[in-house]
């Protein structure tokens, strides 16, 4: 009995390790967005200030990288769930011989250093759109190329969400819809896509925090332009500022509400469900006891 | 509407594989008609081809005398409920039944009246708005029967509806089934591998083994004159005795067998030399010697006493298993085990038949 | 300017030879099942779909790659001169990569990057095994189903924060100035401040902290599937507790183990902000020089050539942990 307790105390002991390790930077640093040396420091406590939100506010350059991460979120977002969408459902229906290339091909960004995903986009794309003038001034951009570079594994990650929800699709399903005199596009928009719609929803939810917080791939194809990380990255190698902590806190506390509105929405769905199963059972209960069809008056 | 189906010569192969060989048949219209089979039998392909899901490699299938190549299953008059029902769990129940109408262009409130009518039809008025996960299982079914019936099908098809249900359920439905295929006098093209089912309802039973339609007729018939010995040992229980024909002429067949020379009736035309097997149902097999050529000598192995019926179990010569039945009302005495018996049949009851694939236990 | 081009056809003939192939064995065997594709998605879908698909795979994939690879293969030359007579295929860029360009000898600095970030990289591999091996346990086998999910919850959320203000979050705890220093110095365990972030201390806890989630989801996800009696029975026979993962447990989380340390080593190596925010003053970086080509020498060529060798390095890598271990790839990712 005794060793027992003592296993349980192990346990216990070693789940506090391992989020204290997982915890206590972020804690640490969280204390020191609040307090006012300009080194920051999360002991001594020498006062509370709101002061590093404030030149958090005030700092440009990060706003703009704010900004534009959030359009190349969206824009990635815009490439990467149809993209991986499609190829999900082309997965389904390509010559069985292409079909192990074609998944190799697909996953291969997910394997390969974010650095050199970066290096390639600029390389190819700087001598694609510089063919013209008019490409090249309108389009090598920092912001397209990011874009582009992000969408390439992004799209990756979206096609492994379809392809996990499109596991459990019952291909029953879309035979009902044809056989009730359904196009293979009604199926698609009718059946398989509101199906789709909670993978859909991850996928944009990863799709743009992936591209938001992207460091490796961004930092080369950014090119001039900036993003929110480029920018804190920057910040970090000329030196620390609790400003930076300060954003962090941001950051976590706007997680933090996502998560407990995730969790919320969830338990609603579950009890939802349950609601539905238990009037099942009680419909399941009266079955048969009732005569459910009128007799046929001519039989 | 109803319309007939016909299939001409319809093989269908997958690969090297032969699904259905040669199938020729004519449904007519209106009727309530049915595959029966073991699984892998081709059934399930049948019905595949005639919704339209796979194409024949030969052969025609013609809908109210239409020929349907190359139309697809989502332009073919027919209407097919799926093994698993198949129902959208994402839709509501009238959402559902009327499916097939929005697909058609037909306006929202056209497809309210008509789905209330259906729920009318299939007794769930006024629960349109429920989801699907909050039905029963038969309330499913019924639900799946309205999807159907909504797009005024002429042959509703039917892949083993009930095989999920529990068994009263499942007998419950067949009858409700029986009803809905009355009331709206359809063409209804039914597959299951359960005999009570098809016998029970159908004006029609086509039998299938290894893809190939052994014989198509009424229940009764299909009970009485199998015409192959794979439909006499699939269909009801019966007991083969496998031999050569000694005599035979236009009416009745002597057969000569491990247990002697039995005689039986000779449908197919059996001529002395052929092999064959005499067949003979428990419950037409009696205790007591009868006639020579249909008597038999065997141990009783085991009684099982089934309230309305005893089923005696025999071993004849080369451990071969006998099964009768015997009912109440005579006043025979029910053998002990181990004890030797006579047993002997009706030779109008024995049924000779050409030698063949028997089914599997 | 050729070279390029002809490099960049090779994915459309590998198309074609597919296609014909396809084309060919449909029209070989009869199957009943089959739709042409166009019949299956409809004209708008289908086009869609296709267009998609090749964007993704061929122009933000495949073409990029390639001409990445090609471009290793060429002359670091001004854009006037590109195209030129003196744009030849060489292998002086891969050559660098062993032998200094100017003056001779063995490149010390670069080799021993690329070996330091490799060694490294399999270490906080192994160190993060270590540590995550035992909470996936725990929760796949023995916690109970809102625990678990409380604890998901508690992994996820520090990953809402970004791989840059971890770092930074780190940096804070472990510079000369941190937490951790004042620590010690307060209780009297030393009096000067240790360097930590020199000593490469920062670098590693940095790469490990970075990528925990990576290595516990595989995990979890592969013991969950174990069956609990599997245990119970290993544990009726009397196996002592490291027994049962050495015998049940590991050999059935295989392919989850093959997939988190893929990850976690595949990141490690290719990861920058570590490094670059923790890693001491004389530490360097495989990825670090290959961005120090292309932000400080503008050498895009050899840049794209040693981006080439850790890619190659990591994938034979990675094949070799795989064949060892006898999981396949497919397993690996999911």
């Amino acid at each position: 009995m005794k060793s027992i307790w003592i296993m349980k105390g192990m346990i216990g002991f070693y789940i506090f390790l391992f989020f204290a390790y997982l915890f206590g930077p972020l804690v640490v640093m969280g204390i020191t967005a609040f307090n006012t040396p300009t080194y920051p420091q999360a002991y001594p406590f020498e006062s509370f200030t709101l002061d590093w939100f404030v030149k958090l506010w005030n700092h440009r350059a990060m706003m703009e990288g704010l900004w534009n991460s959030i359009i190349i979120g969206l824009g990635v977002v815009a490439v990467s769930v149809p993209a991986g969408l499609a190829a999900s459902i082309i997965m389904s229906q390509i010559y069985h011989r292409a079909r192990g290339l074609f998944y190799l091909v697909t996953i291969s960004p997910l394997l390969t250093p974010g650095v050199i995903i970066g290096i390639s986009t600029v390389i190819f794309w700087k001598d694609v759109l510089g063919i013209t003038d008019f490409t090249k001034a309108v389009f090598y951009k920092g912001i397209i190329l990011a874009i582009l570079g992000q969408s390439s594994f992004i799209s990756a990650y979206c096609l492994l969400i379809f392809m996990a929800r499109l596991t459990r699709f019952d291909r029953a399903q879309e035979e009902a819809a044809l056989d009730l005199g359904a196009s293979y596009p009604q199926v698609f928009w009718h059946i398989l896509l509101p199906f789709l719609k909670p993978a859909i929803i991850s996928a944009i939810v990863i799709g743009f925090l992936s591209s938001f917080e992207n460091y490796n791939t961004t930092t080369f194809a950014i090119l001039a332009d900036k993003t929110l990380v480029t920018v804190l990255a920057g910040e970090v190698r000329q030196g620390t500022t609790p400003a930076l902590s300060a954003l962090a806190v941001i950051i976590i506390g706007v997680s933090l509400f996502g998560a407990i509105l995730y969790e919320l929405a969830k338990r609603r769905e579950q009890k939802r469900a349950e609601q539905a199963q238990k009037r099942a059972k009680v419909a399941e209960r009266s079955e048969g006891e009732t005569a459910a069809l009128p007799q046929p008056s001519s039989a | 509407m109803s319309a007939g189906v016909e299939l001409d010569h319809v093989t269908v192969r997958f690969g090297d594989f032969t699904a259905v060989s040669g199938a020729t048949l004519d449904i007519k219209g209106g009727e309530f008609f049915s595959f029966l089979g073991p699984s892998g039998c081709g059934k399930t392909t049948i019905l595949r081809t005639v919704s339209g899901f796979l194409e024949p490699s030969e052969g025609k299938v013609r809908i109210g005398g239409k020929d349907m190549a190359g139309i697809g299953p989502n332009r073919r008059p027919t209407a097919l409920i799926f093994q698993n029902l198949a129902l959208f769990p994402l839709m509501t129940v009238a959402e559902n039944i009327t499916y097939g109408l929005r697909v058609r262009g037909i306006d929202k409130d056209m497809r309210a009246k008509k789905a209330d009518e259906l729920l009318e039809l299939i007794a769930l008025p006024g629960q349109g708005n429920k989801q699907m996960s909050e039905l029963s299982g038969g309330q499913k079914q019924r639900v799946a029967i309205a999807r159907a019936l909504a797009v005024q099908p002429q042959v509703l098809l039917l892949d083993e509806p009930l095989s999920a249900l529990d068994l009263k359920l499942r007998q419950h439905m067949r009858n409700e089934l029986r009803i809905i295929q009355r009331m709206v006098g359809i063409t209804f093209i039914y597959i299951t591998h359960d005999q009570g089912e098809a016998l029970t309802m159908s004006d029609r039973i086509a039998v299938m083994s290894d893809g190939v339609i052994q014989q198509v007729a009424d229940g009764k018939t299909i009970y009485d004159e199998p015409a192959t010995a794979f439909v006499a040992s699939f269909v009801g229980e019966n007991n083969p005795f496998a031999g050569t024909v000694a005599q035979a002429d236009g009416s009745s067949a002597l057969i000569e067998t491990k247990f002697g020379r039995l005689r039986g009736r000779n449908p197919r035309g059996l001529r002395a030399g052929d092999k064959a097997i005499l067949f003979v149902r428990p419950e037409s097999i009696r205790l007591g010697a009868g006639a020579t050529d249909t008597t038999l000598s065997s141990a009783v192995k085991s009684v099982a006493f089934e309230g309305n019926m005893t089923h005696v179990y025999l071993e004849g010569v080369g451990k071969k298993n006998i099964t009768i039945s015997v009912g109440r009302q005579g006043t025979t005495s029910i053998p002990e085990q181990g004890q030797v018996a006579a047993i002997s049949y009706d030779a109008a009851l024995g049924l000779a038949l050409p030698e063949g694939q028997l089914a599997r236990e | 300017m050729n070279s390029r081009l002809i490099v960049l056809v090779v994915p459309f003939i590998v198309i074609a030879i597919f296609w014909l192939m396809a084309r060919r064995e449909a029209k070989l065997s009869h199957d009943p099942t089959h739709k042409g594709y166009f019949e299956r998605n409809g004209m708008t879908l289908g086009i869609l779909f296709i267009a998609l698909v090749a964007l993704w795979t061929l122009f933000l994939v495949v073409l990029p790659y390639l001409y990445m690879v090609v471009e290793s293969f060429h002359p670091q030359l001004p854009p006037s001169k590109r195209g030129g007579p003196e744009d030849v295929l060489t292998l002086a860029q891969y050559q660098s990569f062993f032998v200094q360009p100017v003056g001779g000898g063995l490149n010390v600095t670069h080799i021993g990057a690329f070996v330091f970030s490799i060694i490294a990289s399999i270490a906080v591999t192994a160190l993060n095994f270590a540590i995550c091996y035992p909470l996936a346990f725990y929760m796949a086998q023995s916690g109970g189903a809102q625990k678990v999910r409380l604890l998901m919850l508690a992994l996820i959320v520090p990953y809402w924060v970004n791989e840059i203000l971890r770092a930074f979050s780190l940096r804070l705890l472990l510079a000369s100035k941190g937490l951790i220093n004042q620590m010690l110095m307060g209780f009297g365990f030393t009096d000067a401040p240790i360097d930590f972030l020199g000593a490469n201390v920062g670098l590693y806890v940095g790469l490990s902290y970075a990528y925990l989630l990576i290595m516990v989801f595989p995990l979890y996800n592969a013991i969950e599937s174990l069956d609990k009696n599997q245990i119970e029975a290993a544990r009726d026979l009397g196996a002592p507790w490291w027994r049962i993962h050495k015998d049940v447990v590991i050999p059935y989380a295989k392919p989850g183990i093959a997939s988190g340390c893929t990850m976690v080593f595949m990141l490690s190596a290719g990861s920058l902000a570590a490094p670059q925010f923790l890693g001491g003053p004389r530490t360097l970086w495989f990825t670090s020089v290959i961005y120090n080509f292309f932000f400080q020498n503008f050498n895009w060529a050899r840049g794209s050539a040693y981006a080439f060798i850790l890619l190659a390095a990591c994938i034979a890598l990675v094949m070799l942990m795989l064949r060892l271990f006898k999981v396949s790839l497919g397993e690996t990712i999911k």
